[in-house]
């Protein structure tokens, strides 16, 4: 392949699902490299969730390739994929509110001391190492045994971002961490996200909000009605060459909202609005 | 912990501690599912103090209320568990009837030893609890019908089991089993004379509940099965078993206070323990754990099982008519029920 130099974590070549008649995914090829925001664009009924999900071992995929380090795989769980470090952080089943902070970042991964049947969770460990990585990720907490509730949106998708990556994540899958919440809340996943990136994680961010894409992205793949209308990069960034492509074409953010937008469509809708107006 | 804020960009919004620290003690306090149960304890007790007077201050007035709260603790600490765990387990009720004319039958109907009774009983009020999780995990029914289905059945099987191998439905002079004696030395002695052993029963039920449910993992994954099920499993955590568990150690509860009374009583009826259940429930759920799963404690419950004992008997020696009791009790329920919601919305909201 084309590259120069950087081999992708992961990629899917001309990958394909269908639910009974409906093809929800067709035929789509991407890569995430490590160090990089790969957005994944598309309005609702787009199939980025299933993309996604197929990607987080969910779903398996019905046709196409999935390659994992060169490596082609195929996942039975999430959990498997889990193993090979791919993580995803779903928008509403990221935190469980009712639990401490502590809590939750382990849950599942408890670090214990002592042998069984005197097997304890080490609380004071967890502790530690929670008020750590938040503060790595640059979230002071007050008291890491206060509810995930007491926590805005932001903070939340952000704390599941830091345990993403505390426990050993290199692909991030986030899906919609921006969606449910306010300009201010995005603005604290987004800086999570570029942190992640920073730390050398290959981040996949899921959005259909274009403004917030172009905050953070290096590459932008559009999905429209389980299609792939294909990667951008961003147009004053250095070229980075994609598989699919020679050369990926550039993208600026008013191409990338018409694109998501459906441009055409809106401005049929407006000249449509218009006549009803009149 | 503020000042290892080292990140270069971190958002100036949380940083914002001064105007955060400000709620954290109320907030801390609020957030504690015992403290309307440690508020309603301290109230109830002084108002019998006063109320019933002398009688209720008493050794043998504090044994009265001590053993009824013992009882219905030991099932309420399981009971919570599994609450948290976001089920519930309405046949613990009538396990108590079942596992009493399990012992009664083998030890007294049949002569066996006392304590194969109290074997027999134990393994099958597992083999229950166990039946209940496993239908409740592979149906996802609601627990409440599949435990109220367990419910009849246990009540119908001991009825019917029992009259038709003896005719009756008490089974008495259990004393006269084997091993009898020091079934009733660890089950139902009286300590120092007044203090009925159930109550250290009760508070070492209290004291490992606490433990597990703080300090392992196994209580992590309770609190996370019953917070939210299809997020706990993303995570690894193995929720099915964890709920079958759970319901094995509700009927392990049922099957111990089905023990305490046979000792105690030296007989069994087929009735015992009916709607011990909703006691339970109620003592539960004075005691901050949510219905809803996800949120709760071992103390609080512990305590309401204490407030519920404590009415119990505080009426009767203040000689107020324990008609009233049951409307009391109704009237604590919903208050807690009201106070649980006001700081669910507390934690839930406060962002």
């Amino acid at each position: 392949m084309s590259d120069n130099g950087a081999k992708p974590l992961i990629e899917v070549e001309s990958i394909s699902k269908t639910f009974g008649s409906v093809l929800a995914v067709q035929d789509i090829s991407m890569k995430v490299t490590a160090g990089e925001v790969m957005c994944l664009l598309g309005d609702n009924g787009a199939g980025k969730s299933t993309l996604i999900k197929m990607l987080s071992g969910v779903y398996q995929p019905d046709s196409g390739r999935y390659v994992v380090d060169g490596r082609q795989v195929s996942f039975s769980s999430p959990r498997d994929a889990l193993a090979h470090g791919i993580a995803t952080v779903y928008q509403d089943l990221a935190m469980i509110p009712l639990m401490s902070i502590s809590r939750n970042f382990f849950l599942g991964e408890e670090p214990t001391k002592w042998i069984w049947p005197l097997r304890r969770f080490d609380v004071a460990r967890a502790d530690a190492i929670v008020r750590k990585e938040l503060a790595q990720m640059g979230i002071s907490v007050r008291d890491t045994s206060q509810p995930v509730g007491t926590l805005s949106g932001g903070e939340r998708q952000s704390v599941a971002i830091a345990r993403a990556v505390y426990f050993g994540a290199r692909v991030l899958i986030l899906d919609e961490p921006t969606s449910a919440l306010g300009v201010k809340q995005a603005g604290v996943v987004l800086r999570y996200v570029v942190q992640a990136k920073q730390r050398g994680c290959g981040v996949i961010f899921i959005t259909h909000n274009p403004h917030h894409a172009w905050l953070v992205g290096d590459r932008f793949t559009i999905l429209n009605r389980g299609r792939s209308l294909g990667t951008y990069t961003r147009s004053q960034a250095p070229e980075i060459p994609v598989v699919e492509r020679p050369a990926a074409p550039e993208i600026t953010l008013e191409e990338l909202v018409s694109m998501m937008a459906g441009g055409r469509e809106l401005a049929e809708l407006s000249h449509e609005l218009k006549g009803v107006g009149a | 912990m503020s000042n290892q804020v080292t990140a270069p960009q971190a958002p100036p919004g949380l940083l914002a501690d001064e105007r955060l620290r400000r709620t954290s003690l109320l907030s801390r306090l609020l957030s504690r599912p015992e403290l309307g149960a440690v508020a309603g304890t301290i109230a109830v007790w002084i108002f019998f103090a006063i109320v019933a007077g002398s009688g209720f201050l008493t050794a043998s007035g504090t044994n009265a209320y001590l053993q009824v709260a013992a009882e219905i603790g030991i099932l309420a600490v399981p009971v919570s568990l599994l609450m948290i765990g976001g089920e519930f387990d309405l046949s613990i009720g009538t396990m108590i009837g079942a596992a009493g004319m399990i012992i009664a039958l083998l030890a007294g109907t049949y002569g066996y030893p006392f304590w194969f009774g109290i074997g027999i009983a134990a393994i099958f009020a597992l083999v229950v609890g166990f039946l209940n999780g496993l239908i409740v995990v592979w149906t996802r029914l609601p627990s409440f019908i599949v435990t109220l289905g367990t419910q009849f059945i246990l009540a119908g099987v001991t009825i019917g089991m029992t009259r038709h191998l003896t005719g009756l439905t008490t089974i008495g002079q259990l004393d006269v089993a084997q091993g009898f004696a020091a079934a009733h030395a660890i089950f139902a002695t009286k300590l120092g004379g007044v203090y009925a052993i159930s109550i250290v029963w009760w508070l070492a039920i209290v004291a490992l509940a606490t433990w597990v449910l703080l300090r392992t993992r196994f209580g992590n994954w309770t609190y996370g099965a019953g917070g939210n099920a299809e997020a706990a499993r993303n995570l690894g955590v193995p929720v099915a078993r964890v709920k079958i568990l759970l319901f094995m150690c509700t009927a392990l509860a049922a099957w111990l206070v089905a023990t305490i009374e046979a000792s105690s009583f030296k007989n069994s009826d087929v009735l015992r323990g009916t709607g011990r259940e909703f006691e339970a429930i109620i003592a539960t759920v004075i005691g901050g754990t949510l219905l809803t799963g996800g949120y709760g404690s071992v103390i609080g419950p512990a305590l309401g099982a204490l407030i519920f004992g404590m009415v119990s008997q505080g009426i009767v020696i203040a000689g107020v008519d324990s008609d009233w009791y049951k409307a009391f009790l109704g009237g604590m329920l919903i208050l807690a029920v009201l106070l649980n919601n006001y700081i669910r919305r507390r934690v839930g909201e406060r962002r």
